[in-house]
């Protein structure tokens, strides 16, 4: 690893694993944390607990804000794992000089966020600090969520499971960049932040047999995908034209030069599910508002072990990679 | 009329066209009398074929060379410890295109440059630098600029408004280099195994057909001017075949819907305004070659930065790494996993040979889509 962090170990890449196995592990070494699922299971697996931090530039942007992503980010890696959310804790560092009318704002779309999943803020730490030391506003929550269903783990995930996604991807990373970069797009893209716990409950309530979910945040889909192989040594085979991505997200994509597979996602969750569950889970969550792209993209199999095979529709297929360093659009 | 992006790739992916054209080339190989091996001189070619699996689409007895590619993966380290050297002033902001910012020089990459403080930002159009440079009058705006035929307009630009609006604070390094003479020095090598090229279309939107009239006329090497969705690829690679088996060597535009054999005579006008050939540019992987690169000229050295910092730009040659065979991948010799580094000590992560620096470099390509086939 470099001696300096980059940017590029925040990517949800490569780097940023290698940062977290290599720093974080080393010291904190304990099996709960070596699972590395989205949220830990504690508490006789009656309980999952997770944390996330929340840094968006800019911080109000089309189809949410940083507080809406703030609860649905911490609030969602607890339905990963089947749990309902709970009580969350939200703590601030906020930039000397901040607009009040800006916070109440932020607070206002939390609050919206937290009654979708019935959840509530138990406690919170406020920290001002001079101009210059953060950028704008950082948000931290941290959420207890009770396990509606035991064992979804990304670690045992076989060959009788399909691999599904919930929605068209790669919205929240494309508008990002978009809002950044102040590009004028057409009006249809938005973020895809979103709370999932209402398609989790609603898939659980329906006897899914679920194996593994998790979501697409940094690193995108492609992220997923490679977690998985390698957390349940399998090899994931995917076809390209299943995939489901919007006209304007692929718009950006050709123009800057990405992949939707390594897009963040706010409210995006792939799901392996056991193959005779599929269908009705595709229909399921078909019902749900920006939902009714959600599809089987592929399948399990032991053909790469810990890779995942991306197949074309004229018959070539390549490896689909965890994506490496900051996402930058190409030259020419 | 709102003009729809996916109009403009969707045909061109198309997966029966594709593999309509695969069966034509199969079929059409079959008649070829000697292997034959094309190169593909851009990156943007690399990334399609890789990418799209092209290879696997073909028939034993065509082969690729992949070229030198992008202008990130042929910068010589000592221009990008230029770079690092700039940005590292306290009082600029060094502004360059994408993957720039990754390739590690020998102190370290311009993100390393970056995370130790210095102001380094990357711009999507050269004319960003001009936001840039007017919300910060108290700062140098340096622009390092790279990139083959395609970019160079866009500099040009720049320059133009710069001059024009009399902006006191944006400068130039110029990194500039032209796709033919590398391509010449490349079949210069006796040993290079290249029959035919396949040229990046968007080089020829700008410099037109043109500049690759010598290649069938003096050296007997077919070009083809490409496109860079599949199927001009797949088009592309079948009119290579169709001129071996007619026993025809020429040069033809499979891109023929922007490219014309003048190309765009504005584009070409304002770059010779500004700038002229170096007499020379040291190629990462490839060496020096004669030619192959911009300067601007002299009367613009008030803007020029590589002119103003020239006392504190380091001038020392830097080797490429004695283990590493760029070279002999970029001439048609070896291929990337001959090397004995390839995927072990170089990585896309910690790149020791040019063509693992960039998405668009051969090894990076290989490294990243695997070889499945």
């Amino acid at each position: 690893m470099n001696k300096t962090i980059t940017l590029a170990n925040g990517n949800g890449g490569e780097e940023n694993n290698e940062l977290i196995s290599q720093v974080f592990y080393k010291a904190f070494k304990n099996e709960i944390l070596e699972k590395s699922e989205d949220a830990a299971i504690i508490h006789n697996g009656e309980l999952a607990f997770s944390t996330d931090s929340f840094t968006v530039s800019p911080l109000f942007f089309a189809g949410a804000d940083i507080g809406k992503l703030a609860v649905c980010g911490t609030c969602n890696d607890l339905a990963m794992m089947g749990a309902k959310p709970k009580y969350l804790t939200c703590s601030v560092i906020i930039e000397e000089g901040f607009e009040v009318v800006e916070l109440e704002r932020i607070v206002a779309s939390m609050k919206i966020e937290l009654e979708v999943n019935a959840a509530i803020v138990v406690s919170g730490d406020t920290k001002v600090v001079p101009k210059g030391s953060v950028d704008k506003i950082f948000i931290n929550t941290t959420g207890i969520g009770e396990v509606l269903k035991k064992g979804i783990s990304s670690n045992n995930i076989t060959e009788e499971d399909v691999i599904l996604v919930n929605r068209d991807i790669g919205a929240h990373g494309a508008t990002i960049f978009a809002a950044r970069e102040g590009m004028e797009m057409s009006s249809a893209l938005k973020s895809d932040c979103n709370s999932l716990f209402p398609q989790v409950k609603a898939l659980l309530d329906a006897g899914i047999n679920i194996t593994a979910m998790r979501d697409a945040t940094r690193g995108g889909v492609s992220a997923v995908l490679n977690e998985w192989a390698k957390q349940s040594n399998i090899c994931i085979e995917v076809e390209e034209e299943k995939i489901p991505v919007s006209d304007e997200v692929k718009g950006i994509c050709e123009m800057l030069g990405f992949e939707a597979t390594a897009l963040a996602n706010e409210g995006t969750f792939v799901l392996a599910v056991k193959r005779e569950d599929a269908q009705r889970a595709v229909e399921i969550l078909q019902n749900f508002e920006f939902c009714s792209s959600a599809t089987v993209i592929g399948q399990v199999t032991q053909t790469h072990l810990k890779k995942v095979v991306l197949k074309s529709a004229w018959g070539t297929s390549r490896f689909l990679e965890t994506p490496t360093g900051e996402l930058l659009p190409r030259i020419c | 009329m709102q003009l729809e992006l996916k109009n403009l790739y969707n045909d061109f992916r198309d997966a029966k066209t594709i593999k309509a054209y695969a069966k034509i080339i199969q079929e059409d190989a079959k008649k070829l009398n000697k292997e034959i091996h094309i190169m593909e001189v851009c990156g943007g070619h690399t990334h399609t074929i890789m990418k799209y699996g092209v290879l696997q689409l073909l028939p034993q007895n065509i082969k690729f060379v992949h070229g030198p590619g992008c202008p990130v993966c042929i910068m010589p380290k000592e221009r990008i410890d230029h770079a690092y050297v700039l940005a590292m002033q306290s009082d600029v902001i060094l502004v360059t295109l994408g993957d720039m910012i990754k390739v590690p020089g020998s102190n370290g990459s311009l993100q390393d440059a970056r995370s130790k403080g210095a102001d380094v930002r990357f711009v999507y159009s050269p004319m960003d630098c001009l936001k840039i440079a007017s919300e910060n009058p108290d700062k140098k705006i340096i622009f390092f600029a790279i990139g083959f035929e395609t970019t160079t307009p866009m500099t040009a630009a720049l320059l133009n408004a710069v001059i024009n609006k009399n902006i006191p604070n944006i400068f130039f390094h110029i990194n500039h280099v032209t796709v033919p003479e590398a391509m010449a020095a490349l079949i210069a090598d006796d040993a290079s195994n290249i029959d035919a090229f396949l040229g990046p279309a968007h080089v020829s939107v700008i410099s037109g057909s043109k500049i690759y009239e010598e290649f069938p006329r003096d050296y007997k090497k077919t070009v083809v001017v490409s496109g860079f969705e599949p199927v001009d690829v797949m088009q592309s690679i079948s009119m290579i075949v169709k001129q071996f088996i007619e026993n025809r060597c020429e040069l033809e535009v499979e891109y023929k819907r922007a490219v014309s054999y003048e190309g765009n005579s504005k584009a070409q006008e304002l770059i010779n305004k500004y700038f002229e050939k170096a007499q020379n540019f040291r190629w990462r992987g490839l060496g020096d070659i004669p030619r192959s690169g911009l300067r601007l000229r002299d009367e613009y050295d008030a803007l020029n930065a590589e002119v103003l910092y020239k006392d504190i730009l380091p001038t020392q040659k830097i080797d490429d790494h004695k283990l590493c065979i760029c070279g002999d991948i970029l001439r048609g010799k070896a291929t990337p996993p001959q090397c004995t580094i390839f995927g072990t000590a170089c990585k896309p992560t910690t790149p020791i040979g040019s063509c693992m620096v960039s998405s668009e470099g051969a090894c990076a390509a290989y490294y990243k889509y695997g070889n499945l086939i």
